[in-house]
């Protein structure tokens, strides 16, 4: 009797690996190319929420440009948890970092005490695109570069507030799953208070982004993976995902593709920006 | 400096130099003059190599959409930049050089690669390559603003025969074969990979992809492989470096490291072409099937050209 050797889809479940160590050695010299030796900048700014997100461009930034040259900045809101400040405290006291807290309770209630109707989506999009004005203006101020935090997953479930939380004109952890962050985090050494909590945007009281999304971060990041590569999603089925899981994840992609690109623009002359006159972002 | 066996006109060894450098976007000049300083170091080493390497599109950065258009140098200009460069380096000294370059042929756009024979005090074009598959696809767009090279070429040089690659020229496995048929002991791919895959041991799993796809073009038909990569982040996208020199056995005999600027020193001994090939004959095996294989009806080849 032969033995048999079975494959298995097992792999496939599971969300993508990473190799935090390569990974780091390459986010460092992205970071430094970009800030010191293509724009001459050597200071980041960083919004530091007391997630994994922005915790980790922290550590790649402190890596990549020294410590006494990152700038955390923390932004709450008068609702924003007390936890989520300690959190971010801690990544200060780690890293030996500037911080600087600026509370944003009054330019937006400034705006808001005229909306006195408005939801916890426009609310939340309200403070997120605040946070940004005080990230670009305390860049100028110290002649420093925002640094994005957003991660691959949520920018592919349209998860983040358009022209607030992607605006820094750099990020490194765009095109990593949330689970290869919390991987990264891990092997970073970013405290593992920030890297156990359940994520959230912390916009309103006891919100959790698995909860808001409807699936696990691990879930989504195994069913991404795939449909990036193009499978359908009877495929991703056959292979063992959860159809209702495989429905959410698709759906939210396939309505958040406007989310990913610079605002529409009508083309009237063969010399349109980005469609006839091309150049390269670097150029 | 090159050895040479008695009664032949080339070398049987031969020193290399591969020069990964980061170009600063756009500005050709700007690059040919830190060219110059590269010329400078290595014509202040004790032995002056008799072939100088540069990456694929070495003097402007590799992803320039429409700005193509600025920055292509018809061949003779770009052979006059560079020996410049060199002069000014180097001063009158021989040697022979290779480099990436955009082509402009009377507004025919190509990404090209330049061999060039430089004397004391003359210098000619001894060979262009014209990349031939153009990558069109996710980050790629090359065939929006460049024409496709139609030929395959090896040239005669100083140092024997060799042929050029460039970047995916050498992952479609006909053509390093195509080029060992033709007489190359040596392919030199200049190149701009960028990098991707974060999964891998110990590096990016496209950096040991490539490694495969170049060792075993060495391997299979007993060349030497000098492969010279662009290395820093354009728009995001890292260069992966990692230029090395592969014998004709598929041993990696120097590489450098995939981030940084570097010069890659080594040596092309032709004799161990000649040992490879005895012990492992797959191209002498290849020559004698080819006319079966290509006279093949099934083949999609143009009618009248088998």
């Amino acid at each position: 009797m032969l033995a048999v050797v079975c494959a298995t889809n097992d792999a496939l479940l599971q969300p993508p690996r990473i190799n935090p160590e390569v990974a780091t050695r390459w986010l460092e010299a992205f970071l430094r190319d970009e800030l010191i030796d293509r724009r001459g900048i050597h200071r980041a700014v960083i919004g530091l929420s007391g997630g994994v997100d922005s915790a980790v461009t922290a550590y790649l930034c402190a890596r990549a440009l020294g410590a006494e040259n990152v700038h955390a900045i923390r932004m709450p809101y008068k609702s924003s948890s007390a936890a989520s400040l300690a959190d971010a405290q801690l990544v200060i006291d780690a890293l030996g970092i500037h911080a600087r807290t600026i509370e944003i309770t009054g330019a937006v209630d400034g705006y808001l005490q005229f909306e006195p109707d408005a939801d916890a989506r426009r609310r939340g999009n309200v403070m997120a695109r605040t946070r940004m004005v005080v990230l670009f203006d305390q860049s100028a101020k110290l002649d420093a570069l925002p640094i994005g935090t957003g991660n691959k997953t949520e920018r592919l479930l349209g998860y983040f507030t358009w022209h607030a939380d992607d605006t820094p004109p750099v990020n490194p952890l765009g095109d990593l799953f949330k689970s290869q962050v919390w991987a990264l985090a891990r092997y970073l050494g970013v405290p593992s208070e920030l890297i156990d909590k359940a994520p959230s945007a912390d916009l309103e009281a006891d919100q959790t982004d698995e909860g808001d999304l409807g699936i696990t971060y691990a879930r989504a990041d195994a069913i991404l993976a795939q449909l990036l590569l193009g499978y359908a999603d009877e495929q991703l089925v056959e292979r063992g995902f959860d159809e209702d899981d495989v429905k959410l994840v698709r759906g939210r992609v396939d309505s958040t593709h406007w989310k990913r690109h610079l605002p529409t623009t009508a083309m009237l002359t063969n010399t349109a920006i980005n469609e006839f006159y091309l150049r390269p972002v670097d150029y | 400096m090159a050895a040479r066996t008695n009664g032949e006109r080339s070398p049987a060894r031969y020193d290399v130099r591969l020069v990964q450098v980061k170009p600063a976007k756009g500005r050709y000049r700007e690059n040919l003059a830190e060219s110059s300083e590269i010329f400078a170091q290595i014509a202040a080493e004790p032995s002056l190599p008799d072939l100088i390497v540069f990456p694929e599109a070495a003097m402007t950065g590799y992803f320039l959409e429409g700005a193509v258009y600025d920055l292509a140098q018809p061949a003779q200009v770009f052979a006059d930049d560079l020996v410049r460069a060199w002069r000014s380096g180097a001063g009158e000294r021989e040697v022979e050089l290779c480099c990436g370059f955009y082509e402009n042929d009377a507004g025919t756009y190509y990404n090209s690669a330049i061999y060039l024979r430089v004397g004391r005090s003359d210098h000619e074009i001894v060979h262009v390559h014209r990349k031939m598959f153009l990558p069109t696809y996710g980050m790629f767009d090359e065939e929006r603003f460049l024409s496709r090279g139609r030929r395959l070429q090896t040239f005669e040089t100083r140092l024997g025969r060799i042929a050029i690659l460039i970047c995916e020229d050498v992952w479609h496995a006909i053509m390093p074969t195509i080029a060992a048929i033709k007489g190359a002991r040596a392919i030199i791919v200049p190149s701009a990979a960028p990098g991707r895959g974060i999964e891998g041991e110990s590096e990016l799993t496209s950096i040991t992809h490539w490694r495969e796809i170049l060792r075993s073009s060495a391997t299979e038909h007993g060349i030497f492989v000098l492969y010279a990569g662009l290395t820093g982040f354009e728009g995001g996208k890292g260069m992966t470096g990692s230029s090395c020199i592969i014998d004709p056995r598929g041993v990696v005999t120097v590489q450098a490291p995939e981030i940084g600027e570097c010069v890659v020193s080594g040596t092309v001994d032709l004799r161990e072409a000649d040992l490879a090939r005895a012990s492992l004959p797959l191209l002498g095996d290849l020559g004698a099937v080819l006319p079966d294989l290509l006279l093949d009806d099934e083949l999609p080849l143009p009618k009248g050209r088998q």
